[in-house]
């Protein structure tokens, strides 16, 4: 297990470097972000080839990648153009994306799960059959669609929330739009739950439990559930790296200053170093929850053993 | 597996720390809507400025936006005319059209107390002009002499100061120029020319934090890319005192947020009313709608490195282009009347005395699909039977303008296959395509004026090797009329010797004028007097709070 770990651990180590290799190439790719700064002047060249040397861009692309991977090791991410340490704009963004998530996935987890166990256990009756009509209409209609309704109804109709979250972004703004967020993943969770109690509810453990005369909770909340849950869990895992990278729409809309909305800044104005840091964070928590959710199968399932 | 479930509750636990952690950050950011009243505070919808917040260094409208309320300079542009009126300066004195004898008035300071002086000017042009300190605005102070020293097209600068400043008081400095520039004056009340405090220098990063000017507002709080709090600085001795409490700027990722926000009541003034909008707008605001022209002109630039481009008949060509282009009905049906078609070079900001002339394009920006056929046909026809009209498509509506124009061309020309569009990704992919002169075709233009006068329509954008002449136009008969007219020291001479080169850039088409965009404001019923000046920002000291 200690093992496994720690292999996993060092597994993460090429995919880091690989990764924010690529993302140097890509947004290099791009062209000179200097071009960009002056507005709809052109810089005098003597202020270009300054400011090329302040942000290190004069200097061959691998020894750029080379001092780059230097500094953050030292904790250091570079600058953003407009004078800011990358890492301070991390600080600001995280955690306001780390609570958007949170909430998109208690979402997830509280609703998602407890639809599908139902619609699971009633399969073919009438709330099974809307449950799967409701899931069809959200995740065919995209999310800025629902955001932008949700907004305009909540915030502006009936006022009931503010159509934008404050700087600070707390965290009873955040249940909107969190769950706008949420709410295409949310759909596929109760999918996938359904089908899979479905499948777990005929086989014979289940059968043996509640012949051994089980109270019937029991039987769903320990044997049934348990079992069915392995690939919920993969997709909720998978899903937080994607929620936490993909919030740009909804960030966007509710003016939430998050990772989505940096990485958007960051790639309008071709800022290298701030795209950067933020796909290189964002790729280690990719990672990292990967491995959790790795962990995981092996509570949910005692068969699943890693040496 | 037991040792497997204390490691997910660790997990589980950190993950509750996280939670818990972010939790109390978040708590600290609630806004307050303030008072009434003249204390009251407005709020107003702002983007994230690009750049370091200062003055040489902020060449875009949101930074921009926050040093007209931080700073005050030698002269200030009125928020009607837009002419230029002494605002520091005492008097600004000439005989030669080349030496500047300046006096600053008396009794001004900074917010933290620090009188200002001539040395306040002098330090801050200098640095601002100084090539290691790699401001953006730097070719402002271009004109005066030694320059070329501090700031040297190529390799290291051989001086740290302006050799053509000199101090001679505690109040008065000299300036001279490195050539003739009689309206020169009239060009200090751009932002570029503003005083800074001895802090600035002193600890450059605190002053980043929290800009300390000799404005009208003094920042009060400052959340980099989120809020900046500005409140009124009772100390300010200047005519135009805020009647309002303050400012509070929040940053929005769109403005169509910032608009659901001013119509749900959360906020008090949206400067830039999004193009989706606009058919909501007078059912949602009625007369708290402002739509005020600016002095931004948006045009088709051609790339004259391209010897396609460049022909002896190139002009017909260009000209009919610009008849094959139905400004009217693109300008109401796109932008709902947000833009005026364009009928000269320059802006109706300047006013007729200032040079605008709306008789100057005649019938060469007047749709007129026959004579645009006829005149394309002289001019060599398009290049290759296909042009593509080059925009960036991260920012602003310009794909919808691009495929009408070209739409109206291809009417024109009765050939679909006349003009497409061709968008980029982003604005700095764009600029780097332009400023490397690798456009194939037509590519959009906007000029967006520093100061009010002809000459910042004219020179910038036409003038042989000019700052933002991108598409490389020259023209000697435009240069020499451009050099005559800095040189004269009568304004009303100076401004009709500029029209003449306006007329060279008309006769030649060095790039089509398409229209003169509006400024566009909404605001809430609680703020009145809102108006906006000739670089549609809004005039904020003058809101007043019910």
């Amino acid at each position: 297990m200690g093992r496994y770990v720690i292999r996993r651990l060092l597994q993460m180590i090429p995919v880091f470097f690989g990764a924010t290799l690529l993302i140097f190439l890509m947004v290099n790719v791009m062209g000179d972000p200097i071009a960009g700064l002056c507005g709809q002047i052109q810089c005098d060249p003597a202020t270009t080839a300054q400011l090329r040397a302040q942000y290190g861009l004069d200097q061959p692309l691998w020894q750029q990648y080379a001092t780059y991977m230097g500094n953050v090791f030292q904790g250091d991410f570079g600058t953003a153009f407009n004078g800011q340490p990358v890492t301070e704009l991390m600080a600001a963004a995280f955690p306001v994306t780390i609570r958007l998530t949170l909430v998109a996935i208690c979402f997830e987890i509280v609703i998602g799960i407890s639809l599908g166990v139902l619609t699971g256990l009633w399969r073919g009756r009438p709330i099974d059959t809307g449950v799967l009509l409701l899931t069809l209409v959200v995740i065919s209609v995209p999310t800025f669609v629902t955001g932008l309704l949700l907004q305009l109804l909540l915030g502006v109709e009936w006022g009931i929330i503010k159509p934008a979250v404050s700087p600070g972004a707390p965290l009873d703004e955040l249940i909107v739009p969190g769950l706008v967020l949420a709410s295409v993943s949310l759909a596929y969770v109760t999918r996938l739950t359904r089908t899979s109690i479905a499948e777990n509810a005929r086989s014979d453990y289940v059968r043996t439990a509640r012949a051994k005369g089980l109270p019937r909770h029991r039987v769903v909340t320990r044997h049934l559930l348990r079992n069915s849950l392995i690939p919920v869990v993969t997709f909720i895992g998978a899903d937080v790296g994607a929620l936490m990278g993909g919030a740009i729409v909804t960030e966007r809309i509710f003016n939430i200053h998050g990772v989505g909305y940096q990485l958007y800044q960051g790639i309008v104005r071709q800022n290298t170093q701030t795209v950067v840091g933020f796909v290189t964070v964002l790729v280690l928590v990719f990672l990292l929850i990967n491995l959790l959710v790795d962990l995981l199968y092996a509570v949910l399932d005692p068969r699943i053993r890693y040496a | 597996m037991r040792r497997a479930t204390h490691v997910l509750k660790a997990a589980g636990g950190a993950l509750a720390a996280v939670l818990a952690a972010t939790a109390l950050t978040g708590c600290g950011g609630g806004v307050s809507r303030g008072g009434s009243g003249p204390d009251g505070i407005v709020s107003s919808s702002w983007g994230d400025p690009q750049n370091p917040l200062e003055p040489a260094n902020t060449n875009e409208v949101q930074g921009g936006k926050v040093l007209d309320m931080l700073f005050r300079g030698l002269k200030r542009y009125d928020p009607r005319t837009g002419a230029a009126q002494d605002m520091l300066a005492e008097r600004i004195d000439t005989t030669d059209s080349i030496t500047f004898h300046i006096t600053v008035k008396d009794g001004w300071s900074f917010s933290n107390g620090e009188k200002v002086t001539a040395r306040s000017f002098v330090d801050a042009w200098n640095y601002g002009a100084y090539l290691k300190n790699a401001q953006k605005n730097a070719y402002f102070f271009g004109y005066i002499d030694g320059y070329d020293q501090v700031h040297p097209a190529e390799g290291d600068p051989t001086a740290t100061t302006l050799s053509g400043l000199t101090v001679t008081g505690d109040r008065t400095f000299t300036v001279r120029l490195s050539q003739k520039f009689s309206t020169w004056p009239d060009t200090l009340g751009y932002a570029a020319f503003a005083p800074l405090p001895r802090a600035f220098y002193d600890d450059h990063a605190a002053w980043l934090a929290k800009p300390v000017g000799n404005g009208p507002y003094a920042v009060d709080s400052y959340v980099r890319g989120s809020q900046m709090s500005l409140r009124r600085w009772d100390g300010y001795p200047g005519p135009d005192k805020p009647l309002n409490g303050g400012v509070d700027l929040r940053v929005y990722i769109d403005n169509n947020t910032a608009y659901t926000d001013l119509v749900a009541g959360n906020l008090d003034l949206v400067d830039d009313v999004p193009a989706s909008q606009l058919r909501n707008v007078k059912k949602d605001l009625g007369d708290r709608y402002i739509n005020t022209p600016a002095g931004i002109i948006q045009t088709l630039a051609f790339p004259y490195y391209d010897k396609r481009w460049n022909t002896p008949n190139g002009y017909k060509l260009r000209t009919g282009l610009s008849m094959a282009i139905n400004r009217p009905s693109i300008t109401s049906r796109i932008f709902r009347n947000t833009r005026t078609p364009a009928k000269d070079w320059t802006s109706p900001v300047l006013g007729t005395e200032g040079g605008f002339d709306d008789t100057l394009c005649g019938d060469s920006c007047v749709y007129d699909p026959a004579r645009a056929r006829q005149l394309v046909k002289e001019g060599g026809g398009i290049p290759g039977g296909t042009m593509k009209i080059s925009y960036n498509a991260d920012t602003g509506s310009h794909k919808e303008w691009v495929d009408a124009v070209c739409n109206s061309i291809n009417n024109a020309l009765g050939n679909d296959r006349a003009c497409v569009g061709n968008p980029m990704g982003t604005f700095a992919d764009f600029r780097n395509q332009v400023t490397q002169s690798k456009m194939s075709g037509p590519f959009r233009a906007g000029w967006q004026m520093d100061y009010p006068l002809i000459q910042n329509f004219l020179q910038p954008l036409y003038y042989t090797g000019a700052s933002s002449n991108d598409g490389k136009w020259s023209n000697s008969t435009f240069d020499g009329l451009v050099d005559r007219a800095n040189a004269e020291s009568d304004t009303a001479t100076a401004v009709r010797t500029f029209q003449q080169a306006e007329r060279v850039v008309r006769d030649q088409m060095a790039a089509i004028p398409l229209w003169y965009q509006n400024g566009s404001a909404g605001y809430a019923p609680r703020i009145s007097n809102v108006s906006l000046n000739p670089f549609s920002v809004p005039v904020y000291n003058e809101i007043k709070v019910a």
